[in-house]
């Protein structure tokens, strides 16, 4: 099978510890180890009035991280396709309705309903932005950033366009916590461009493996990283961007399905800025 | 693009279980939708309920996955042939070469929502409310590759109403470009609390049966359905032919379409440039079509826009309802049986056409020799997405 490429322009983070991919870098890079501090994504600036009163921590938490990815690739975002990757929308929100559903005659919030779709960040996002390119929003389960990454790479083949792909996870309060114990919300951005040679950050190149072929997957070596990648499917792409911010040239194996991973290969851009 | 052969397809909707109860009900105009009385919701409004899920039993390996969404989805498989063309397709490709991408907006949600009127006394929940296997947006998708044991990749597409047309044109994508051979398409939504009560939280609700394209129209009338597709690279026949797909954004409104319908026109548009046709090469266009004010009267004018007034239309929400995540699929489906029949299935339940409205809508069902048709599916949070279906050769 042939690899799907990919020059990597821009990247976001927010999560536990991580108040962005620019602050975090000397935890990624190994120089300080991590420490679980809560993470605490802000009011969407860009947002209209209206729409930022309505937005729950899902969609702060996207935006968040799609603000800086657009940010650092220093690219118009009213024409950018996007891919918003989450394992199981907005908890909080979740629980609300059902909560209200549980009483008799129940009368629900038009906005908490609204809010309710998977696709709400991508929604809010595209209005903030204007923005009338195409979106996608998707789950894989623990597997979402894997398929939200193979989907943008498909798009930039197909089109020949950049895409932005935002993966986010927000933990459920309880009693869903129970059964969907994400400990904090994370997520990752990436601002991807067609492969043209002068990567801002770096090259990737990504194909599908089945797991007895390409053996475990890439671990963090920091136990809270660690912890951070194996309890939230968006921190999934947690050794992507510990590779990108060291800066060099390696192999990232991303577990992806059971029985199937990701194998990407990274190949670093230019001298940081 | 280059064409996908669509090698199987079934659904299940209101109307009944499979292609030939669908097409005899479409032939005779007739509607799957009655008044609401699903479990004990009482809104003055109408549904398009599928009967005998109760009945219907996962095998003893997939039990976990049990509850109303994936009875379904299970249902689906087992009509026309559709699990043993899954079968033949493993061997021809190889379970790792066969994508499943499927869309869905709420899974299994209502088990979970039931589970909150008997949490226990510590407020936990029963142990029938299964988060991974049932509630979770990917339940429908894992459900589908356990039991095929497909090793693909797979994803489930959550974009509201237009998530099951949106899952073909990833899986162009990924046969485009080598990652399959095959994919295993569709969607599947079933009726829940949060959807009944959420529609009717908006005021989008039709306390009659909805009417699409009507000067009184009032609203939806919501459905519930499941629809599969399986695409091959290639194939000696096939039902039909998946030619171009489009996806655009309004970025406009979370939950009103953009009154002008850009972004609409936009999807319709790229669907048709990926199919290498003009739009008077389109003989029917199925319409999103839910019978909402304001949706209707977008989609008028982004039809209009790319078509001209003389393109047959017609929404077959006033026989299915509106199956929300599984519409996109559905109302492929729906097309592949009117390009293979030669049918415009007509627009029910219309009793004024709006004066304001001026496409050609299919009020009575038409006979024609149909060579490709576009379906629309558009969705909150501004999602668009147009299909353009072939003929079989």
């Amino acid at each position: 099978m042939s690899g799907l490429r990919a020059d990597v322009r821009g990247v976001g983070l927010l999560g536990p510890g991580l108040a962005s991919f620019a602050a975090a870098r000397p935890v990624l890079r190994g120089d300080v180890p991590h420490a679980w501090t809560a993470a605490a994504p802000p009011a969407p600036s860009r947002l209209p009035p209206a729409e930022r009163r309505r937005a729950g921590p899902s969609i702060r938490l996207a935006m968040a991280v799609a603000d800086e990815a657009v940010a650092a690739a220093d690219i118009d975002p009213s024409r950018l396709a996007t891919v918003f990757s989450s394992s199981g929308g907005e908890g909080s929100n979740c629980h609300a309705l059902c909560e209200t559903l549980a009483s008799p005659a129940p009368l629900l919030s038009p906005t908490r309903f609204t809010n309710s779709v998977h696709n709400a960040p991508a929604g809010y996002w595209h209005i903030a932005v204007a923005s009338q390119a195409a979106s996608t929003s998707l789950s894989a389960y623990d597997g979402s950033f894997g398929a939200g990454l193979i989907e943008a790479m498909t798009q930039i083949e197909a089109n020949g366009a950049p895409v932005l792909l935002v993966a986010s996870d927000v933990p459920y309060p309880e009693p869903l916590h129970r059964l969907r114990p994400l400990p904090d919300a994370c997520g990752i951005a990436l601002l991807l461009a067609p492969a043209a040679g002068a990567p801002r950050l770096g090259c990737l190149s990504i194909e599908l493996v089945e797991a007895h072929v390409s053996g475990p997957a890439t671990t963090c070596a920091d136990p809270g990283l660690e912890a951070l990648r194996r309890q939230v499917p968006a921190a999934a792409g947690l050794p992507l961007l510990q590779a990108l911010a060291r800066g060099i040239a390696c192999e990232v194996v991303l577990d992806y399905l059971p029985a199937l991973q990701l194998r990407i290969d990274l190949r670093p851009g230019g001298p940081m800025p | 693009m280059r064409p996908l052969a669509v090698t199987e397809h079934t659904l299940v909707t209101a109307l009944g279980a499979g292609r030939a109860a669908t097409l005899a009900a479409l032939r005779a105009q007739r509607s799957g939708l009655g008044p609401a009385r699903f479990l004990d919701v009482e809104l003055p409004t109408w549904v398009g309920e599928v009967t005998g899920l109760d009945e219907v039993a996962l095998p003893a390996p997939l039990q976990v996955f049990d509850c109303r969404n994936n009875r379904l989805a299970w249902l689906a498989l087992q009509q026309d042939g559709f699990a043993d063309a899954v079968r033949a397709a493993r061997v021809r490709w190889g379970a790792q070469r066969i994508a499943v991408l499927l869309g869905t907006s709420t899974a299994g949600l209502l088990e979970t929502e039931l589970g909150y009127r008997r949490r226990g006394p510590g407020g936990e929940l029963p142990a029938e409310v299964r988060y991974e296997e049932r509630q979770n947006t990917y339940s429908l998708g894992a459900l589908v590759r356990r039991a095929f044991d497909l090793r693909g990749p797979a994803w489930v597409v959550s974009t509201a109403c237009s998530s099951s047309a949106k899952v073909y044109a990833s899986a162009a994508r990924l046969i485009e470009h080598g990652l399959v051979d095959a994919a295993l398409v569709g969607g599947v939504d079933s009726l829940c609390l949060t959807t009944l009560y959420g529609f009717n939280a908006l005021e989008l609700l039709s306390p009659e049966v909805c009417r699409p394209w009507d000067a009184e129209r009032r609203g939806l009338s919501i459905g519930e359905g499941a629809a599969f597709a399986l695409l091959e690279r290639d194939a000696a026949s096939a039902h039909g032919w998946l030619l171009g797909t489009g996806e655009s954004n309004d970025g406009y409104h979370m939950s009103t379409p953009h009154p002008e319908g850009a972004g609409a026109i936009a999807a319709m548009r790229a669907a048709l440039a990926g199919a290498s046709l003009e739009p008077h090469q389109i003989g029917y266009v199925n319409l999103h079509g839910t019978a909402t004010p304001s949706n209707d009267a977008a989609e008028d004018r982004a039809v209009r826009a790319v078509f001209g007034a003389a393109t047959p239309c017609s929404s077959t929400k006033g026989a299915t309802g509106h199956t929300l995540g599984a519409a996109g699929g559905v109302e492929a489906s729906i097309c592949l049986l009117a390009l293979g029949d030669g049918l415009l299935p007509a627009g029910l339940n219309l009793r004024t056409p709006d004066p304001a409205l001026r496409v050609d809508y299919v009020g009575e069902n038409r006979r024609a020799p149909l060579r490709a048709a576009l379906s629309n599916s558009f969705g909150f949070g501004g999602t668009n997405a147009s299909l353009v279906l072939g003929a079989p050769r």
